[in-house]
């Protein structure tokens, strides 16, 4: 058997891919934090919460209406982006001239109320959510057992992924959410509304959050905090790709997966430390970000 | 001037105290009331397995009880000690301040040995059922502290040598990487290698925040292990148990659960648990008599069963109440010492336990059981989760008095 550092190159390998499955969620995730941040300049800390209802709304249309997982990755974030919505028009919105910490504070305060009503309703165990069963099994690999339904996550994170870039870069829509981020009045002089524009947004990526809360659903258990487990790694990922910037946030989600799950086998108990530590030289070498760029 | 305003504030303060105290005094005499706090996790990871599903059980004690009947007047409040160790002393010492007799439940192992030392400061009576550390009856014992329900000797003693009994001769343990979690591994190591078996490798997880387990699980399959030994609670132990259904790791091992509660069990379905060995003292479906218990509690905790964390509450507060009825309400407010005392000279007896007994070092001895999680097609009905595979006698169930470096026993 290979051996490399001294570890046995097949669990070598499997770590890996579980890195780059975990990736995929931090890249989701830090990925709509990154596109509110950007266009919004809200630090929207209810992402987690967000996303722990994406899983649990999933949940809900299968206890409640006997809808699956297929409908549930469509409709949950469907319906928690149209929350989003009523949320950026009810309280978001009134803060966007003020300094970020208010932004800040509000949606964390919003990620708290939520999190303990659903806690309150469902208790703190979580519920159980079934892997549909046209992606139950695994397949071995050779070096490790892949079960099918990680594998599909990260495809499906990578096309989410890859969806919203295009989107946002390739787009007349990205293009004027671009140009309204930059000069908002100009852009309105030219007859767009803006204001709509920016609702969509928040909600587009809250519904992205959702959409990660779904796929993460039969992996960890549906259960109020699962969001804030999250949450403080993300942001480090959103800190280190580069506060705004699209691209950053996938490739930086991605590859501080894989650095975690190479932490797992050399030192365990540094896994959930080192990505704060990658943070830190970062912040030290590159205050902007690995991608960002200096306002 | 001046002076006279001094005086004129000081006697209306001395008044303020002269009418106000001869009135609580009097109602003190009128009516002794004894009051129990029931304080745990309302909010946090515990909040299922303890929760308000103590507090109902309390009260059940109360309504079984007859207090009422009995013309003792007793009062249950309850509070949320949020997991924090601070936050649990401070409620303590303001509900013993404020006339609490007793607290029951408390889990968290920092914030029991906390109020632990709390109760014994001001001479009232602790009830522990929810934390696990061996502590409470072992080094850091005390006269006024009484442990029921389990320990992390108990659960590593039944779940350890059980398993070796049973084949599981190899092990490999998942370690949350804190006080509790290390204890636990060191207890279950001990008595799997006393058993015959053999420990091949362990991996100490962060604590909290560790959601993904699936690496962690498979260096345990690389080991080659037979039993893989989760020295973890709560979430950490769900989201183990349901990665290694889905990486095919319990394919090739049995996973053994610590500390497990029938709540976990509830939130993993009996598809991805089933198999699973665990301890613990109560099952809600074990005998008639937890039946019994079970069906009167029920429209108390709607839509749930309770755990053995929660059951505990309600033995401990059932044994308390006898003693108090014996011993008179006047005297037991007196001192806490002198009631824990009574009540470890007065045999236990309830539905959740059976009969059982307190030993000097504060410890509640019961049988404990090894269960093992039913097959979906083998649950009858909702709750119905566990066989039982072992019952371990009192005697044999908890730590031998004489090892637990209790001050309290002379030995």
């Amino acid at each position: 058997m290979i051996t490399i550092l001294g570890v046995p190159g097949p669990l070598l390998f499997g770590q890996l891919l579980l890195g780059l499955i975990n990736g995929a969620f931090y890249a989701m995730l830090s990925l709509g934090l990154s596109v509110i941040f950007g266009l919004l300049n809200i630090i929207n800390f209810a992402h987690g919460a967000l996303f722990m209802m994406g899983a649990f709304v999933a949940w809900m249309l299968l206890n409640y209406l006997g809808l699956g997982y297929w409908w549930a990755l469509v409709l949950s974030p469907l319906i928690v982006g149209i929350f989003g919505l009523i949320l950026e028009r009810t309280l978001i919105k009134h803060l966007y001239k003020l300094d970020h910490l208010y932004g800040l504070l509000l949606t964390f305060g919003l990620a708290l109320v939520i999190e303990g009503l659903f806690r309150n309703k469902y208790g703190s165990s979580g519920m159980p959510y079934q892997i549909p069963p046209e992606l139950e099994g695994a397949t071995n690999l050779g070096f490790m057992f892949l079960p099918n339904y990680r594998g599909w996550v990260v495809f499906a994170a990578l096309i989410a992924c890859l969806g919203t870039w295009l989107l946002i870069e390739k787009t007349k829509l990205g293009a004027l959410l671009r140009a309204a981020t930059e000069n908002a009045p100009l852009v309105q002089a030219f007859g767009v509304n803006v204001p709509r524009l920016v609702t969509l947004t928040y909600a587009g990526g809250v519904a992205l959050a959702a959409f990660a809360g779904v796929l993460a659903a039969p992996i960890y258990s549906v259960n109020p905090n699962m969001g804030s487990n999250f949450i403080n790694t993300v942001f480090a990922v959103v800190v280190i790709g580069g506060m705004g910037s699209i691209m950053g946030s996938i490739v930086t989600g991605f590859s501080l997966g894989v650095i975690e799950g190479l932490t797992k086998v050399f030192y365990p108990q540094a896994s959930e430390t080192v990505i704060f530590v990658v943070m830190a030289i970062v912040l030290l070498a590159r205050p902007a970000g690995l991608f960002g760029r200096t306002a | 001037m001046a002076i006279a305003r001094r005086e004129l504030i000081g006697s209306m303060a001395a008044a303020g105290v002269a009418s106000t105290l001869p009135i609580t005094y009097a109602r003190a005499q009128a009516k002794p009331k004894i009051r129990i706090g029931v304080l745990n996790d309302m909010s946090g990871p515990y909040r299922d397995i303890t929760g308000m599903g103590s507090v109902a059980c309390t009260q059940q004690a109360l309504q079984d009880f007859g207090a009422s009947n009995k013309g003792i007047e007793v009062e249950v409040i309850f509070g949320d000690h949020q997991n924090k160790p601070d936050v649990g002393a401070a409620i303590a010492r303001q509900w013993y301040d404020q006339g609490v007799d007793m607290i029951v439940d408390v889990p968290t192992s920092s914030v029991a040995l906390a109020v632990s030392a709390v109760a014994r400061q001001k001479d009232k009576v602790f009830m522990d059922s929810g934390a696990g550390t061996s502590d409470l009856t072992g080094k850091l014992c005390n006269p006024n502290t009484v442990h029921v329900t389990y320990d992390t000797w108990m659960l590593a003693h039944a779940t350890g040598a059980a398993m070796v009994k049973a084949g599981g001769i190899t092990w490999f343990f998942i370690t949350a990487d804190y006080a509790f979690g290390h204890a636990l591994q060191r207890d279950t190591s001990n008595f799997v290698i006393q058993a015959g078996g053999k420990v091949l490798g362990s991996v100490n997880t962060p604590f909290p925040g560790t959601t993904d387990f699936s690496s962690y699980l498979l260096q345990a399959q690389a080991s080659g292990a037979k039993v893989i030994g989760l020295c973890n609670a709560g979430t950490d132990t769900i989201n183990c148990i349901k990665q290694a259904h889905e990486f095919g790791v319990t394919k090739t091992a049995r996973i053994a659960g610590l500390l497990v509660f029938i709540s976990d069990i509830h939130a993993l379905g009996l598809q991805i648990a089933q198999g699973l060995v665990l301890s613990g003292t109560f099952y809600w479906n074990l005998n008639p008599r937890t039946r019994a218990f079970s069906e009167r509690v029920a429209p108390k905790m709607p839509g749930v069963r309770p755990g053995m964390a929660q059951a505990g509450c309600y033995a401990a507060t059932l044994h308390y109440l006898k003693t108090v009825a014996a011993m008179g309400v006047v005297e037991a407010k007196r001192s806490g010492a002198e009631t824990v005392a009574r009540m470890k000279a007065m045999p236990m007896d309830d539905d959740v336990f059976g009969p059982g007994s307190i030993r000097a070092d504060g410890r509640a001895v019961h049988p404990a059981y090894l269960f093992e999680v039913k097959k979906p097609e083998e649950s009858k009905e909702p709750w119905d989760y566990y066989n039982v595979l072992a019952e371990i006698p009192a005697n044999e169930a908890f730590r031998p008095i004489n090892e637990g470096s209790c001050p309290l026993v002379h030995a």
